[in-house]
């Protein structure tokens, strides 16, 4: 008898695998990322039918064992008992709504703004709603991708490309959903670009990420105009599509200016931006949804009001 | 050639699979992780690195084809498909083809999933580059790849051992018909 986990006496061989399943299975994989890279265009992979078939099933549970596990590891790594937490939801719900007015009144002015463009798009701005939602999976960095998922699917009323924020600012935006959870793409991920403006000039510039969950990481902010030097301490907030449909709405704080390099050979400006948000510590997020949109859960409305 | 793998071995392996996907997504992902990418212990990969070293190499082969399959399509994941599908098929395979005489120990195990965290790891990263896919620079990816060695090996120290012992004292008070194998049985003493 060699060693057992469970197998009795004879069972414990241990064969190895045929070279035509070897090769069977490598190709199954190669396959797979053909038929996942190849196909399907800009607004979707080959294998996102299965991807949503395996999320519905795995969403739910990841919900479960974070909601399970969450007052123990409080997630955010201190310990709270139930009121608390929902203390903590009302708070930041408030903060939230706060936030969105101090966005109105500095820097980017919103208000201001409004009354350009008329009062047909001052409507549709205004009248943002947000889904909470929570972090319920975070993908594993050896992925090399920065993705989590959410307890909010299509059924709280949350679509792909929809902007995520919490109380500090920009967390990402939505890929794909399934009924019960979505996965979202936090904008540290390289892959992630956001159109930023640089709040004081209105400068234009495109925002990477690096990867990075730590305290200390930055993002980088490329300016289109290469004449425009940063100043530190700037706040960087997004600009996009004011109707909530597309990636980003516009206003968004995502982070202040820490450092700029100009770069001679490839003439353009780089700053340094560091995150508002600490997505080391990732709960509660809000996704940007337009008004009167039917959800499975009470909306936190502009004004500040939930219902 | 062997017998394969009863529908029950098979049921509880991808049961086995899946909880640790979620342990490692839902509990350990949110806890933040190690270093400041965040990395966390890969437990999926701890499990096929157990079936290949208890198994052999055909089931540790196929165990991680299909536990790789579940890491790729399950959320939040967004990469391209069928990279940690032939990462940790490697992994299965690599572990079943260590002859370790003998109770698998803690340094055999660490061992192995030093080593088998090593090679899947780096065909993710290396999958990854070839297909464009990740955007990261080859200095973001070295320091992850050791980390995820380091923390696969311990894990597996740990946790292969451990799945053992329980699974040997499970299997002694089922011979002897202890009580919980008879309540399970549903043997009334």
């Amino acid at each position: 008898m060699r060693r057992g986990w469970g197998l009795p006496p004879g069972e414990g061989e241990r064969p190895a695998p045929s070279r035509a399943l070897v090769l069977a299975l490598a190709l199954a994989c190669a396959s797979l990322m053909v038929l996942d890279r190849a196909v399907g265009g800009e607004d979707g992979r080959g294998l996102d039918p299965l991807r949503s078939a395996v999320g519905s099933v795995v969403g739910p549970a990841q919900s479960g064992v974070a909601d399970v596990v969450r007052p123990v590891t409080g997630l955010s790594g201190w310990f709270e008992d139930q009121q608390r937490l929902r203390d903590q939801v009302a708070t930041l719900q408030a903060e939230n709504s706060d936030l969105r007015s101090q966005v109105r009144t500095r820097g980017y002015d919103l208000q201001r703004l409004a009354e350009f463009e008329g009062l047909t798009s001052t409507a549709a701005r205004l009248a943002l709603d947000l889904v909470p939602a929570r972090v319920v999976a975070v993908g594993p960095s050896q992925t090399f991708s920065a993705t989590v998922t959410i307890d909010a699917g299509s059924r709280a009323g949350v679509r792909p490309d929809m902007t995520v924020l919490n109380d500090d600012g920009l967390v990402g935006r939505v890929l794909r959903t399934t009924p019960q959870t979505a996965t979202v793409l936090l904008i540290i991920d390289p892959d992630a670009v956001v159109g930023a403006r640089i709040a004081p000039s209105m400068d234009l510039g495109f925002v990477r990420g690096s990867g990075s969950f730590a305290d200390d990481a930055r993002l980088e902010l490329e300016l289109v105009d290469t004449t425009v030097v940063p100043h530190r301490a700037d706040p960087v907030v997004t600009w996009g599509d004011d109707t909530g449909a597309g990636p980003f709405v516009p206003g968004v704080p995502i982070g202040e200016v820490t450092a700029v390099y100009s770069s001679l050979r490839e003439t353009t400006q780089r700053a340094e931006l560091r995150p508002f948000v600490d997505f080391g510590s990732l709960d509660l997020v809000g996704v940007v949804v337009p008004a009167g949109t039917p959800s499975d859960r009470g909306l936190v409305s502009a004004d500040g009001s939930i219902g | 050639m062997t017998r394969p793998a009863s529908p029950a071995t098979a049921l509880g392996l991808a049961g086995l699979t899946l909880l640790a996907l979620l342990v490692q997504t839902s509990v350990l992902g949110t806890l933040g992780g190690l270093g400041p990418h965040g990395v966390v212990p890969d437990l999926v990969l701890v499990v096929v690195v157990g079936v290949g070293l208890v198994r052999g190499a055909r089931d540790g082969l196929v165990t991680g084809f299909a536990a790789g399959l579940l890491v790729d399509l399950a959320p939040p994941a967004d990469h391209v498909a069928g990279r940690w599908a032939l990462a940790l098929m490697a992994a299965g395979h690599l572990a079943g083809r260590l002859d370790v005489p003998g109770r698998i120990g803690p340094l055999v195990a660490g061992a192995a999933g030093a080593a088998c965290g090593f090679v899947a790891v780096t065909v993710v990263a290396l999958t990854g580059l070839v297909l464009g896919d990740d955007a990261w620079s080859v200095g973001d990816l070295l320091p992850v790849v050791l980390l995820v060695t380091l923390l696969d090996g311990l894990a597996a120290a740990v946790l292969v051992p451990a799945a053992g012992r329980a699974s040997r004292a499970w299997r002694r008070r089922r011979d002897r018909g202890g009580e919980p194998a008879r309540a399970l049985a549903g043997v009334r003493p």
